[in-house]
């Protein structure tokens, strides 16, 4: 297992990651003409920070003002009546509440703020900060949704002219955007006190579709919803909050749900369904993650050493995970055998490291970079080639940028990592969240939100070893003939062979 | 009814010992939920350690036993009310009049008695275990004229407990037919047994507690008003004397005893939380996934395979966990997915594929065919032809009635006819399974019909009424027709029509027959009359999404036929050796899409798509109510998974134009 060293050297500021070809990315300088004709691109969009901020402060706090008022004045004076026959077993109910919170004590992350534990337990890099908020491809068509600062969520469509505007009352700190599989109209968001799904009519011309498109989904104590996740086969949601133990299994048309509970870990941060809907990964702020099984339910515990399982990320085919873990600077993977009516007992009995992402120092001619440490996000191609890693970095020193890297993956016949290259944006950008397309025809496509507010997409154009290859030539487009791959792109980062 | 040796082994050999394995963990259980309750009802705050000792002596007498054994009764008996009362098919009361004919079914007032008397053995098992003053029903007193002698009296708490007790039975008994309780549905995430009971665990103990608290408090109000009736009748037939020395404890003074209403509320928590428990056991051991074979060895089990087994009508529940199995089975279970596509040994025909995709097809043919008939017949205002039920019943069974008759008719029988799901006119009528006397509208609730009658035979009665209108439409068309301005004055316009029925002089002469006109204005006054009554209109008033509750009652199986045709045909892409999915391809494509036009346009009538009201502090199963939306969306997604699966490959398959432009909407990610 080697290091970051290997990788090639990161850009000269000023210069950004254009795509991938030949097995090379290239780059370019940014001046402002090509920066006009890269984002001309009818995908690539821009929302400047003063544009949102200034308009979220005045319309949240000019609803924060009134209070929802809609029962009647008889439904509420039954309710009154009903609460003071029910005070008594609310003192019960407040007393378990009260133990409950003993184990606060145990877990500090339950004294922190919605707003911080969605920072804390996002896969975005400096949520509260962050323009783009959450973004999500749809999962068959070129359709995307974003989630912006200002609570609202944008849906953009290249073959159609509209893109409709979601807002809703109770559409607050989105943390997370996914789109239903095998469905074209609905996107579930994870709010700060619930859940909502959108229905969004792809036809239809409207750019403001009512709140009355929008199925509110909340169970008490389950808020505020860090993380969701579809099941493959579009039938169910779960949904996680750190504050609740219970992680949530939706039904989305009927409106019911159907916690599982298991003690310890303090609740539930992380989720994300295998592609082939066998296992859900799901960490928890405590240095444990389970990963259930999605026949009968069950989950295996997987304890950590040093703190929770920040990200993860599985192969196509479901046999396996990579895990990163806060304070270590590494790579894990578990593989899943599938033999089915076995159970878990098939599963893996230790991680294995794969990839060692400490810090390495590479000589720039703008000076020393210093990249590398800790992990914020993973996410794996649906071709199982690309590896996108999102390095913090440090915000408070210049040398040490956030930076995404890319690794080379192959999953059969046996597993490899090989050194792909740094992701870089305009001058100043740090990225912020990225994603892989998940329908891409040409190889693999990562989308990435910059702090500046660019959205931009970084093709990776290769053929996919799951495809026959046509011909001999490395890439489907052909920029300008390349030189031979430098020596350090073959040397491979991590085989089975080694370990 | 039914061949009993054929269809019945599987309510023999598994649903009965399902039920008896769940009222025995009930049973079981029930031990440390009496020593809560003992634990609970003489708690003290101020000597701990003596409550403690003085439990435990109390769990070890005699008499502790003896309830115990008494409460085991209880619980068999409930257990065997489950069993007997359970459906898979919710019964949707279409207005109150029909609700009501439920609860004062025959079979459902046997239930209540059952469940009072229960209530009372339970609450007397109560009176024993908390003790002190609810010990005993007689108690001797001093003679009040002041005689040294001491005569029996009447101890009132002990009554009073008793009494709770057979009314929080009656109404466990009534909301159950309310809530639907007997209703069992099936858990979309699959769990084992302990893990589910677990997750309901808390949810069963918050319903009880909150039931018991509204029950009691019903009860007490009820017993301050009527309470001098039981214990008049009680002194009377046991000879007991009431102690006047005691204050009453139908006064308000004797209600606010705190201590009595914490005791009744714990005992009635009690009745409900072990009731409920035995109940939530039973659901969760029926609905467990049971396996049937795809394909068997031999022939003596070959009426136990799934092919076998879904093409049978009866029980109900057989059918349901058949197309369980298929459901799960086509998304996880490679091995036997590979046996349904697999080829007859002599013959190479596939049979097990043939008749999954058979049965599944017809299920949800019918289901759109009930759908279309549906909205043939409802007016395009949306609200259901409240006279359709009787017109139609008229039309088809007395074709001889055209609109001039009509007017001759007597107000009573219109009255009649009015009831949408008219239990009158059912029971008038009385053979309500034959075609052309069964009610249009869809519900399963015939009040007068036992419910194991009706759970058996479900499946026939549902389509029956379909059978006809489909085969003759225009009998149908002009049912509701002939009747819809008269009803719509009759709700909407009845002050306008008012004045109009006043018997004008002037008009008389000019008009040909008196007495036509004469029965005319009777009949009007009539109607408005009774319009007026509020009562009259609450009762028989259509609640508006029972209808299409109704239609859609037993959609939990044409969800799990949709999921298991589209995984078995994703699956057929790489897994299937021999085609022989492919050549039921265009069907299943067809039936799926006209199903899907049927829905869509069924969601556009108004309170079609309307959320129900999401109760939550019940026990009662609401799933029924969000069938419908978990079909249209099964079917959607179902739909997509062959396009996706399949994509262009699909522009080779036969079709009409109609269906190809529909499917290229879902090709293209556009529905």
């Amino acid at each position: 297992m080697c290091s970051l060293a290997l990788f090639p050297p990161p850009l000269p500021s000023g210069q950004t990651t254009l795509c991938e070809s030949n097995n090379e990315l290239l780059s370019g300088t940014t001046t402002e003409d090509q920066l006009k004709q890269v984002w001309s691109s009818p995908l690539s969009l821009y929302f400047p920070r003063e544009s949102l901020k200034l308009h979220s402060r005045t319309e949240s706090s000019s609803k924060a003002a009134f209070l929802d008022h809609s029962e009647t004045l008889w439904m509420r004076s039954a309710a009154t009546s009903e609460h003071t026959l029910l005070e008594g077993s609310g003192c019960i109910l407040a007393l378990l509440q009260k133990v409950s919170s003993f184990h606060g004590s145990l877990f500090p992350h339950l004294t922190l703020s919605s707003e911080d534990m969605i920072a804390e337990f996002s896969q975005v890099l400096n949520w509260s900060d962050c323009v783009v908020r959450a973004f999500a491809w749809h999962p068959h068509t070129d359709k995307f949704a974003v989630a912006l600062l200002d609570d609202s969520i944008k849906i953009y469509n290249p073959k159609s002219a509209t893109t409709p505007t979601l807002k809703h009352r109770l559409q607050r700190s989105v943390a997370a955007v996914q789109w239903k599989p095998l469905c074209a109209s609905a996107l579930a968001v994870a709010c700060q006190n619930c859940l909502l799904v959108w229905h969004v009519d792809p036809c239809s011309l409207s750019t403001r579709p009512s709140s009355g498109c929008a199925q509110v989904l909340s169970h008490p104590g389950h808020s505020p919803v860090t993380s969701i996740a579809w099941s493959p086969s579009g039938s169910l949601l779960v949904s996680a909050s750190p504050m609740d133990t219970a992680m949530m299994v939706w039904d989305v048309a009927s409106e019911s749900c159907v916690p599982l509970q298991r003690v310890g870990g303090g609740g539930v941060s992380f989720l994300s369904w295998s592609p082939d809907g066998s296992h859900v990964l799901a960490s928890t702020p405590s240095a444990l993650f389970r990963v259930w099984e999605t026949r009968m339910w069950t989950c295996e515990r997987w304890p950590c050493v040093k703190g929770r399982c920040q990200s993860g990320c599985w192969s196509p085919d479901g046999s396996r995970l990579l895990f990163t873990v806060q304070g270590e600077m590494v790579i894990y993977a578990l593989t899943f055998t599938d033999t089915p009516g076995v159970g878990l007992c098939g599963g893996p009995q230790a991680a294995a490291v794969v990839a060692d992402l400490s810090e390495t120092t590479f000589n720039t001619p703008d000076g020393d970079i210093i990249v590398g440490g800790e992990i914020q996000s993973l996410a794996w191609d649906s071709t199982g080639e690309r590896l996108a890693v999102l390095l913090k970095g440090d915000p408070h020193a210049a040398d040490r940028p956030a930076i995404i890297a890319v690794f080379k993956t192959r999953t059969s016949p046996i597993f490899e990592l090989l050194p792909c290259g740094f992701v870089q944006g305009e001058r100043g950008a740090e990225p912020r969240l990225m994603q892989f397309h998940p329908s891409f025809q040409h190889g693999a496509l990562l989308t990435v939100c910059w702090s500046s507010g660019r959205i931009t997409h970084v093709p990776f154009y290769f053929l996919s070893a799951g495809v026959p290859h046509c011909g001999l030539s490395g890439s489907p487009s052909l920029p300008r003939p390349q030189t031979v791959p430098a020596d350090f792109a073959n040397q491979s980062l991590f085989t089975e062979l080694m370990s | 009814m039914f061949s009993t040796e054929q269809t019945c082994w599987f309510v023999r050999k598994v649903i009965c010992w399902r039920a008896a394995a769940s009222t025995a963990w009930a049973v079981l259980l029930l031990g440390p939920i009496t020593a809560a309750l003992v634990i609970l009802g003489r708690f003290s705050l101020f000597h701990p350690i003596q409550t403690i000792s003085e439990c435990l002596s109390l769990l070890t007498s005699a008499s502790a036993v003896f309830s115990l054994i008494l409460l085991c009764g209880v619980i068999l008996m409930i257990g065997f009310l489950n069993l007997e009362y359970y459906t898979v098919i919710p019964t949707i009361a279409c207005s109150k009049i029909a609700l009501l004919g439920q609860l004062l079914h025959p079979r459902q007032l046997v239930n209540s008695a059952v469940h009072c008397v229960m209530g009372i053995v339970v609450a007397w098992c109560c009176a024993i275990t908390i003790g002190g003053r609810y010990e005993t029903l007689g108690y001797t007193c001093p003679q009040s004229d002041g005689d040294s002698s001491s005569q029996m009296c009447l101890n009132e708490y002990h009554l009073i407990l008793l009494l709770a007790g057979a009314f929080v039975g009656l109404s466990y008994s009534l909301l159950g037919v309310i809530h639907n309780m007997n209703y069992i549905s099936f858990h979309t995430v699959q769990q084992y047994k302990y893990l589910r009971f677990k997750g309901a665990l808390p949810l069963v103990v918050k319903c009880s507690a909150t039931q018991a608290l509204y029950s009691i408090r019903n009860f007490i109000v009820v017993y301050f008003f009527l309470g001098y009736i039981p214990k008049a009748w009680f002194c009377k037939t046991l000879n007991l004397y009431l102690n006047s020395s005691v204050h009453p404890l139908d006064s308000i003074a004797g209600l606010l005893d705190l201590s009595l209403v914490y005791h009744l509320w714990i005992s009635a928590s009690f009745l409900l939380f072990t009731w409920h428990i035995t109940l939530v056991l039973f659901r969760i051991f029926v609905t467990e996934l049971y396996s049937f074979p795809v394909q068997s060895s031999f022939t003596e089990d070959a009426h136990q395979c799934l092919a076998k087994v879904l093409n049978e009508k009866q029980p109900m529940i057989l059918k349901f966990l058949a197309l369980q199995d298929l459901a799960l089975l086509s998304q996880h279970s490679p091995s036997r997915r590979c046996q349904v596509f697999s080829l007859s040994q002599p013959g190479g025909h596939p049979h097990n594929w043939n008749a999954i995709s058979k049965e599944c097809l017809s299920m949800l043919t019918d289901l759109t065919q009930r759908l279309v008939a549906y909205h043939d017949t409802v007016a395009t205002n949306g609200r259901a032809k409240s006279l359709s039920t009787g017109s139609e019943r008229k039309t088809s069974s007395e074709t001889s009635v055209t609109s001039g008759t009509e007017d001759l008719m007597s107000p009573r029988p219109t009255l009649l006819m009015k009831t949408p799901a008219s239990v009158f006119a059912r029971s008038v009528v009385g053979t309500p399974r034959t075609p052309l006397t069964a009610p249009f509208t869809p519900d399963l609730d015939s009040p007068f019909a036992s419910p194991a009658l009706r759970r058996l035979t479900a499946p026939v009665e549902q389509c029956s009424p379909w059978f006809g209108t489909v085969q003759s439409p225009h009998v149908m068309r002009r049912g509701p027709k002939l009747w819809s301005t008269s009803t719509d004055s009759q709700v909407n316009g009845s002050p306008q029509s008012s004045p109009a029925s006043v018997p004008s002089p002037k008009q008389e002469p000019s008009k040909p027959s008196l007495l036509a006109q004469f029965l005319q204005n009777r009949k009007e006054q009539v109607k408005n009359f009774l319009a007026k009554r509020v009562l009259i209109m609450y009762l028989f008033n259509k609640l508006p999404e029972a209808s299409s509750q109704a239609l859609f009652a037993d959609s939990q199986a044409h969800i799990w036929a949709l999921e298991g045709l589209s995984y078995l045909v994703q699956a057929s892409f790489s897994e299937d050796q021999f085609g022989v999915v492919q050549t039921a391809l265009p069907s299943i494509l067809s039936c799926m899409l006209v199903l899907q036009e049927a829905v869509d346009r069924h969601f556009k009538l108004p309170h079609a798509s309307s959320k129900p009201v999401r109760s939550t502090g019940s026990m009662g199963d609401s799933t029924h109510k969000t069938l419908r939306f978990a079909l249209r969306a099964t079917l959607k997604t179902a739909i997509y998974r062959i396009t996706t699966t399949f994509g262009d490959h699909l522009n080779a398959i036969q079709m009409s134009a109609e269906h190809r432009k529909r499917l290229q909407q879902f090709l293209e990610y556009k529905e």
